[in-house]
């Protein structure tokens, strides 16, 4: 029943309970109007062969007088499926013709009976009686003639145009109630389907999908991009856990050495220098908290894209050229020579700010790990491939072994022979996720086969 | 020498307010405070101050809408804006509304301090100067040469425009973000000494041959370009 009451419910069970009604209504109309048309059309006919027939009788009568009148109609009542004739007395009494038996007071008045009436042959068993339409005229001696038509021929045909039109009715109905049906089973079905699908996405189960078809109709269409909404919140869900994780994880460890150092510093606490030296120590080791903090909410916010994405226009080559130039001193410093080659007027919709910081994190990255290689260059270069523009720096450091680039690219995860060097393990990262948000992907390779990493931001053109 | 400036800051954290309030008094700022939006716009509309500090959540009255009330009413007092939400896009929302700078929490004082001379002072100093001069030292906007002694010093564009800066705010601290973000316009945190690379780079080129020293590492907050000479005199 209640099952019933959910069909009742879907949208398009409801529409075709409608269209079936005014389809019914429409048929009920048609058949209605067929059968007055018909009934009418087969009155007139009728009533012009009668009409006719009492012409040619007054003109007989005319010419003959009734004797002829007399002789014509006991012919014509003879023949098979002959009219109606009577000619009766003054008085209403039945002379001659081919009826046995009238309505009484029919042949008093002159003109058409006003409604079918009631009549019996005489070749007929008695109380067989047929119901036929007339006209009365009163001769010029007294004489009442009746001429008549039977109405079984048109009734009869008016009832089968009537039977065959409610047949085909009956079918077409029985036809809808059957789509009806079918269709909505098969709504409620699939519609059933996916609730379930999402009662156990609710339960918590983000990797459940809407079931789909590969019909794609508009349920098909519903669970897809349901589907496509799902992956997303997974994804972000997903980001959202590994920061929580992280932040459990990575905080915590340097709160716990902050804590550590203030209360060793009170138990201690010599000099006031002891306690200057604390106090800066515990700053810097603040700051570095801070630092990995704000990484941290920078990449959820790129990855959860919209938010930070203030796109527009940006100069890459003008982008490689600044950084280049910005991280080139620093390079100097470490013994390395930094050279950038941008091909001119490289633009893409993007947002400088972050595609600078990503290239300077690429940069800085491989001037803390190629100081003192055999070979002291680093190249930023950039190319234009069919589909994708490619900034790549290259170093010639240790490099990272193949097995490893999948692992550095996530957060905190920093290789044991990098955990000397200052850093927050989230550089990488972060040029993942801005990567992400420009629609590209971020790509590591050996600078040649002996060794040194390339790592190459590819941007899709038009992007 | 210098007139005191006087700044308001709108600050709902009542700890946060008195510690700046203390440290802004010691670095000789007179210093009013506002606890929420509503007051501090009627305090930066009834006086006169320098520089407005506003912390962009605030009760009765965000900041941002503050900034943007007191622009529509003509006043154009510089406004730093204070974050918790220090994004590149909350930057730019933020400088829209009519901000002058912001700086995300949290910061260090010394930061704060750097940029709020910088926007105080900004009033008193025509933008127009053409050259600008620090004891011995020329720069010369229109031409893009640098002197000292009369004798020039041969500068890469960026580390004119480095220079640039730092004698546009002669006297006063510059930190490194501030020196990142207007001279390479980055706002991000650039992590390792980057800037530093670029000042003693610039400092060897201006000082080298020179017996007086002209810029200052500030310690545990930038870079101050001064003439020590009279300064002391």
């Amino acid at each position: 029943m209640s099952r019933l009451r959910v069909l009742w419910r879907t949208t398009a069970v409801r529409l075709s309970a409608l269209y079936l009604l005014l389809f019914t209504l429409c048929a009920l109309l048609l058949v209605i109007y067929v059968t007055a048309m018909s009934q009418r059309l087969l009155a007139n006919q009728t009533r012009e062969a009668v009409a006719a027939e009492v012409d040619q009788i007054e003109a007989i009568y005319d010419r003959t007088g009734v004797a002829g009148v007399l002789r014509t109609l006991e012919r014509r009542a003879r023949q098979p499926g002959a009219n109606l004739y009577v000619i009766a007395s003054p008085t209403g009494e039945i002379l001659a013709g081919n009826v046995a038996w009238l309505e009484p007071g029919l042949l008093d008045a002159e003109g058409w009976t006003s409604r079918p009436f009631l009549y019996q042959r005489y070749s007929e068993e008695s109380g067989d009686k047929h119901l036929a339409l007339a006209e009365v005229v009163e001769l010029p001696n007294g004489l009442h003639v009746l001429v008549g038509r039977d109405l079984q021929e048109p009734q009869k045909f008016g009832g089968l145009v009537r039977h065959a039109l409610m047949v085909a009715l009956g079918i077409m109905g029985v036809g809808a109630l059957v789509i009806w049906f079918v269709i909505g089973r098969n709504a409620l079905s699939r519609i059933d389907r996916m609730s379930h699908a999402t009662t156990r996405i609710m339960a918590g189960d983000l990797s459940q999908r809407l079931p789909v078809n590969g019909s794609g109709d508009e349920f098909d269409r519903l669970s897809e991009s349901l589907n496509a909404m799902l992956e997303r919140i997974e994804k972000l869900n997903e980001g959202l856990r590994q920061v929580s994780d992280n932040i459990a994880h990575d905080l915590k460890t340097p709160l716990t050495r902050l804590r550590n150092r203030a209360e060793a510093a009170l138990a201690q606490g010599a000099s006031e220098s002891d306690y200057r030296a604390s106090l800066e120590d515990t700053i810097t080791e603040s700051d570095q908290l801070i630092r990995t903090f704000n990484a941290l909410l920078m990449i959820s916010r790129v990855e959860a894209g919209s938010a930070v994405a203030e796109m527009s226009p940006v100069d890459l080559s003008q982008s490689v050229e600044d950084c280049v130039e910005l991280y080139e001193p620093l390079a100097e410093e470490q013994s390395l020579t930094l050279r950038g080659e941008a091909a001119p007027a490289v633009v893409i919709q993007g947002n400088r700010e972050l595609i600078g910081q990503a290239l300077g994190n690429l940069i800085d990255n491989a001037i803390k790990y190629a100081a003192g290689a055999a070979d002291p260059e680093i190249r930023v270069t950039m190319a234009a491939r069919a589909d994708a523009i490619v900034i790549s720096v290259s170093d010639h450091g240790p490099g990272i072994p193949a097995d490893k680039r999948e692992a550095v690219l996530q957060r905190f995860v920093r290789l044991d022979e990098s955990r000397s060097k200052p850093g927050t393990g989230l550089g990488l990262s972060l040029v993942v996720a801005v990567m992400e948000l420009h629609g590209g992907t971020l790509e590591l390779s050996e600078t040649t086969p002996d060794g040194g990493l390339t790592v190459s931001m590819i941007f899709p053109q038009n992007s | 020498m210098v007139a005191h400036m006087k700044i308001l800051i709108v600050e709902d954290d009542l700890e946060a307010a008195a510690y700046l309030t203390k440290a802004f008094r010691e670095a000789g700022i007179v210093c009013d405070h506002a606890s929420d939006g509503e007051s501090g716009l009627f305090m930066a509309r009834e006086n006169s101050y320098d520089v407005l500090v506003v912390d962009r959540m605030l009760p009765r009255r965000d900041g941002l809408s503050l900034i943007s009330e007191l622009r529509a009413g003509g006043i154009h007092t510089p406004v730093l804006i204070l974050s918790a939400l220090g994004q590149v896009d909350d930057r730019v929302t933020g400088l829209r509304a009519g901000g002058d700078d912001y700086l995300p929490k949290p910061y260090a004082f010394n930061e704060l301090l750097a940029r709020v001379e910088v926007l105080g002072r900004r009033k008193g100093r025509p933008e127009q100067d053409m050259v600008y001069r620090v004891g011995d030292l020329e720069l010369d906007r229109l031409s893009h040469t640098v002197r000292r002694q009369g004798r020039e010093i041969p500068l890469q564009p960026r580390e004119f425009r480095l220079l640039e800066y730092l004698m546009k705010n002669a006297g006063q601290v510059v930190t490194r973000t501030m020196l990142l973000e207007n001279v390479w316009d980055y706002h991000f945190d650039p992590q390792t000494n980057v800037i530093d690379v670029h000042v003693s780079r610039l400092r060897g080129k201006i000082e080298k041959d020179f017996d007086t020293p002209l810029l200052r590492t500030v310690r545990g907050a930038g870079y101050m370009i001064k003439d020590e000479g009279r300064a002391e005199a």
